[in-house]
């Protein structure tokens, strides 16, 4: 119970500041409009390179990526607010005055998940708005954003371990680079078989792959790879969970 | 130029360039992740040369044109950032109190962000060269592209001088870099022009300035001497650098102002 009161008291804390402070929001929402835009806009011809099958069309394609980018990155994003908590020192009276502090981590995940939910439906919404087509089943859709949860959350929770490691703003790329790597060195831009060169090599065993693979296959309603993307989804989950109680130890350490 | 004005320009630039050096972040990462992006770009994209009319079969040729457009982002917004700094901090102000002229300081922080424009561009040089990308316009192509970049270097560090000294707060720079990274996004930056599907995104790309720029530095990589492609990309990287450099102009004579 204590917990959970240190969760929602965390977690009300940085929806409070995030919602309230227009230059933490605007950019989580924006960056995943400006991808969707460049890549669903610019490349749409992409489609008819020879070998492209995939019926819903490039709109399509290209929002499964964003989406789950959306997801990581808004974890990310919420890493960059616990730094800075620490780094100003209010992580410090944070810890002093928690029960339970893996309640603490509890009220990040939960703050950055109901963050990156708002921005999931502004990007579907503009999705829809420019005719996307969604050919999966109601069935399938929730498979699709259960996976951009577990992936939102594995990033918050890697995030974390992070920020309390290094407890500075400094540490930010070291959050943003890898998540950036994972995610682009997946099929971005065209699927898998249509890859050429290393790319192909590192996306075929870069478990986001599978993820991204299984997220389009929903929306267009021919479900593939299922059990691998979730079981790869959760077993991010599970480790950056350690992690993250890890990083916690680490920053009760420090004093 | 009289030596006292050359000097104090030579000492502001030395201070500018010294102030990016001693901060790593502010030299890997403009170098670093538009490096990035290409080689996932060049890679993910490779298939998009075998669309009918596509400019070249190397997707790296193509796309080695995007980092001189990025690192410049990423270079003004450095500038534009240590600039406000020294606003905050009041250093702006001790200047004021000396003899210095205006103008020096502007000279001086531009010389700070074209030093690193031509790392930069000497970066992308050697690593188109590296990984085997044949300059369409030969050496004096090459020649040519390390100009056009000073170019653009000096327009987009007038222009984050200009925002520095225009609000006076590095939080304010930073938060117009989604505004310049819209421009490079709608733009013909992945895809030639006539290439791109979508009615409204073509249209918006025709319109954007920075296609201009980045099509005169591919047309140099992938095709040679292209006069239109150069003359628009020339045109609008002066305009740009006239502009920005007489609104800043005007800014840090209202920041000046000695009283």
């Amino acid at each position: 119970m204590r917990t959970l009161s240190v969760a929602e008291g965390v977690a009300w804390r940085v929806l409070h500041n995030v919602f309230t402070n227009p230059s933490l929001l605007v950019p989580s929402l924006i960056f995943p409009l400006f991808f969707f835009t460049a890549f669903a806009g610019g490349l749409s011809r992409i489609d008819q390179v020879p070998g492209f099958d995939y019926p819903p069309g490039y709109t399509a394609f290209q929002f499964v990526f964003v989406l789950l980018q959306s997801a990581a990155f808004g974890g990310v994003f919420t890493g960059f607010g616990i730094a800075r908590d620490f780094e100003s020192g209010f992580g410090r009276r944070l810890l002093l005055s928690a029960p339970h502090r893996s309640g603490i981590v509890l009220g990040y995940a939960a703050a950055a998940l109901v963050r990156w939910l708002v921005t999931a439906a502004v990007v579907t919404v503009v999705a829809l708005l420019v005719g996307m087509e969604v050919a999966g089943s109601g069935i399938d859709l929730v498979g699709l954003y259960t996976l951009a949860v577990c992936l939102n959350i594995a990033a918050i929770l890697w995030a974390t371990g992070v920020a309390l490691r290094l407890r500075t703003m400094q540490a930010g790329p070291v959050m943003q680079m890898p998540v950036f790597l994972l995610l682009f060195f997946a099929p971005v831009y065209v699927p898998l078989a249509l890859l050429q060169g290393w790319i192909h090599g590192v996306a075929t065993y870069n478990p986001i792959t599978r993820v991204l693979e299984a997220g389009r296959g929903f929306l267009a309603g021919s479900p593939t790879e299922v059990g691998l993307a979730f079981g790869v989804a959760v077993a991010l989950v599970l480790a950056f969970s350690l992690w993250a109680l890890r990083g916690l130890r680490s920053a009760e350490q420090a004093g | 130029m009289s030596d006292a004005f050359a000097e104090q320009v030579g000492q502001l630039a030395r201070r500018s360039v010294v102030r990016t050096a001693r901060q790593p972040a502010n030299v890997v990462f403009p170098l670093v992740f538009p490096l990035l992006l290409l080689s996932v770009n060049a890679t993910g994209l490779q298939s998009a040369t075998q669309l009918p009319g596509f400019p070249t079969d190397s997707y790296f040729a193509f796309a080695l044109a995007v980092p001189f457009m990025q690192g410049a982002l990423f270079a003004t917004m450095n500038a534009g950032t240590d600039l406000a700094r020294d606003i905050q901090t009041g250093f702006l102000n001790r200047l004021a109190l000396t003899p210095m002229r205006g103008i020096a300081l502007l000279g001086g922080q531009l010389g700070g962000v074209m030093a690193m424009t031509a790392v930069q561009a000497a970066v992308w040089i050697a690593t188109g060269l590296i990984f085997g990308v044949h300059f369409a316009a030969g050496v004096g192509g090459i020649a040519v592209l390390f100009v056009f970049s000073l170019l653009i270097g000096l327009g987009f560090g007038a222009l984050g001088a200009f925002l520095a000294l225009r609000t006076g707060s590095g939080e304010a720079v930073q938060g117009m870099f989604p505004v310049f990274f819209v421009f490079l996004f709608i733009s013909s930056m992945a895809m030639p022009r006539n290439l791109i599907e979508i009615d409204w995104f073509q249209t918006a790309a025709t319109l954007n300035p920075v296609s201009y720029l980045i099509e005169a530095i591919r047309s140099l990589i992938i095709i040679g001497w292209d006069p239109e492609a150069l003359a628009l990309g020339f045109g609008v990287a002066i305009l740009i650098a006239v502009v920005a450099l007489a609104l800043a102009s005007v800014s840090l004579r209202t920041r000046l102002t000695r009283s």
